[in-house]
């Protein structure tokens, strides 16, 4: 029979990890489970929900601190996060379905590391760091460099996601400005993105771009995002003309595929469009 | 294992196997058949449970996961042979025609109405947005539980 334990603090999970080092660890599940009874799988599970170090959401000097083990319902109704970084608590108030948001964790959204997990662009853009531990080491990773490609990580045997770290105030104005996640799926509930956008732009008075971060999703093996692109609007008031322009730019540099749910040309469409919704965001 | 949990207001502690699914575990054990099964993978919304409240998916949760905790089930509704005010309203405002979905939408709309009880008619379709029905066309279902809204609002 499959053992399923349950440790209360990390101290105890090392411990576990070593009786049972084939063992996988599930958060809320809700990527796991179906993972496993798609796979017909029955293996050792570690569940982490109960550890009391991977729950905390809290403002440490100069960082937002978020436990692995924090739901996107956490995030949702956390004053901290929708005062900081409104841009990720838009992008997890369209991830699944309420009872999904229950369960699901910050953390198991970013470990599945698939390229429509939706609270990864926002935090490509945030510049988020990435705790991960083990029993005898620590390091931090950035985000870009933790995912490698669809459910792919740098997380080593032994090794979890202990926190996430993002600085505030974040690198972009996420308070003044535009800062929007846009998310195009089948429909509205439940829907897994079919392109997503996040984009931050702080504006001077007279409504000229100072600084502009965008990061995608679903446009390859991993969230993207174009540094150089980005400075194409500093200095240009957004207009029809200008965002379309970026928006030509932004689709030949994605690399999307063909699947079940869109064609790598209609991605590219997409793409090259959804800048152009910032206009309205800005006319408020 | 032995778990031990409170379901339906009723302290009970029984032997399962730890990574059975809890509604295999509701359903078969306990033979609480109301939570439904549809799709298995957290896309329907028909299993939804409370657990300590907040409404999740029982195919999606195993029964190590219900030690110590405080679920409620589409039969933890109902007071003795009463229907919960709720199931009520589903059942005046036609909101119930197969019935597959309604456990799960009324579990839904019950963890809704405990956080927002004066929830809109927009925040009501959010709120059962994880809830599928192929009969209704969701509208008197949405009507179910803002006639509810409707009488807390004038009673207050
Ligand atoms: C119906 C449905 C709809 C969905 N819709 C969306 C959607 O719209 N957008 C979206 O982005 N996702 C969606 N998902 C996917 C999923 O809900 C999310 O990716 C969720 O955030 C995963 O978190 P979890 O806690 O459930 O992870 P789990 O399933 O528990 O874990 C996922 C993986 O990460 C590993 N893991 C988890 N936590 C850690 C940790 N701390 N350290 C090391 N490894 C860890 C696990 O071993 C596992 O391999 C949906 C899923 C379902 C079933
Ligand atoms: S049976 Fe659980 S969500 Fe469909
Ligand atoms: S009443 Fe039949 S599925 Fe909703």
């Amino acid at each position: 029979m499959k053992r399923v334990v349950s440790p209360h603090t990390l101290e105890e999970l090392w411990q576990v990890l070593e009786e049972l080092p084939k063992a996988s660890l599930m958060a809320g599940g809700t990527d796991l489970l179906v993972h496993l009874r798609d796979k017909g799988r029955k293996v050792d599970l570690i569940l982490l929900e109960r550890i009391a170090e991977m729950q905390h959401l809290e403002q440490q000097d100069g960082e937002l601190v978020i436990g692995a083990m924090v739901t996107h319902q956490q995030l949702l109704d956390s004053p901290i996060i929708k005062k900081h970084l409104p841009v990720l608590a838009q992008a997890v108030s369209g991830l699944g379905s309420p009872p999904i948001r229950h369960m699901a964790t910050i953390g198991g959204n970013i470990c599945s590391a698939s390229p429509a997990g939706d609270s990864l662009p926002p935090l490509y853009l945030l510049e988020a760091k990435l705790v991960l531990k083990s029993k005898l080491t620590s390091r931090t990773v950035p985000i870009q460099e933790f995912i490698l490609g669809p459910s792919q990580t740098v997380l080593a045997k032994g090794e979890i996601l202990a926190e996430i770290r993002v600085p505030v105030p974040a690198p972009i104005s996420t308070t003044e400005g535009i800062s929007t996640y846009c998310k195009v799926g089948q429909r509205k509930a439940l829907a897994i993105s079919i392109v997503s956008m996040a984009a931050c732009l702080e504006m001077e008075s007279d409504g000229t771009v100072r600084v502009a971060k965008f990061a995608w999703g679903s446009v390859g093996s991993k969230v993207m995002v174009f540094p150089e692109l980005d400075k194409y609007l500093f200095g240009k008031k957004l207009t029809d003309d200008s965002l379309r322009e970026l928006g030509m730019m932004f689709a030949r540099q994605v690399t999307p595929i063909t699947d079940l749910r869109a064609s790598a040309e209609h991605r590219r469409a997409l793409v090259s469009n959804l800048p152009l919704k910032l206009l309205a965001e800005f006319k408020g | 294992m032995k778990i031990r949990f409170t379901l339906n207001k009723q302290a009970i502690e029984i032997e399962s196997q730890p990574d059975c699914r809890v509604v295999d575990l509701l359903r078969e054990q306990l033979v609480l058949t109301g939570t439904k099964e549809a799709c298995g993978s957290g896309e329907c919304g028909a299993c939804t449970i409370l657990v300590d409240g907040v409404s999740k998916l029982s195919c999606l949760m195993l029964a190590a996961q219900l030690e110590g905790r405080e679920i409620k089930t589409i039969e933890g509704m109902s007071v003795s042979e009463e229907l919960h005010p709720l199931q009520k309203a589903f059942c005046d405002q036609g909101a119930v025609q197969c019935g597959f979905c309604s456990p799960g939408m009324v579990m839904a709309s019950a963890d809704l109405l405990q956080r927002n009880p004066l929830a809109t008619r927009q925040e009501i379709r959010q709120a059962l947005s994880g809830n599928l029905c192929r009969c209704t066309g969701y509208q008197k279902i949405v009507d179910a539980v803002d006639s509810m809204v409707q009488e807390t609002r004038n009673k207050s």
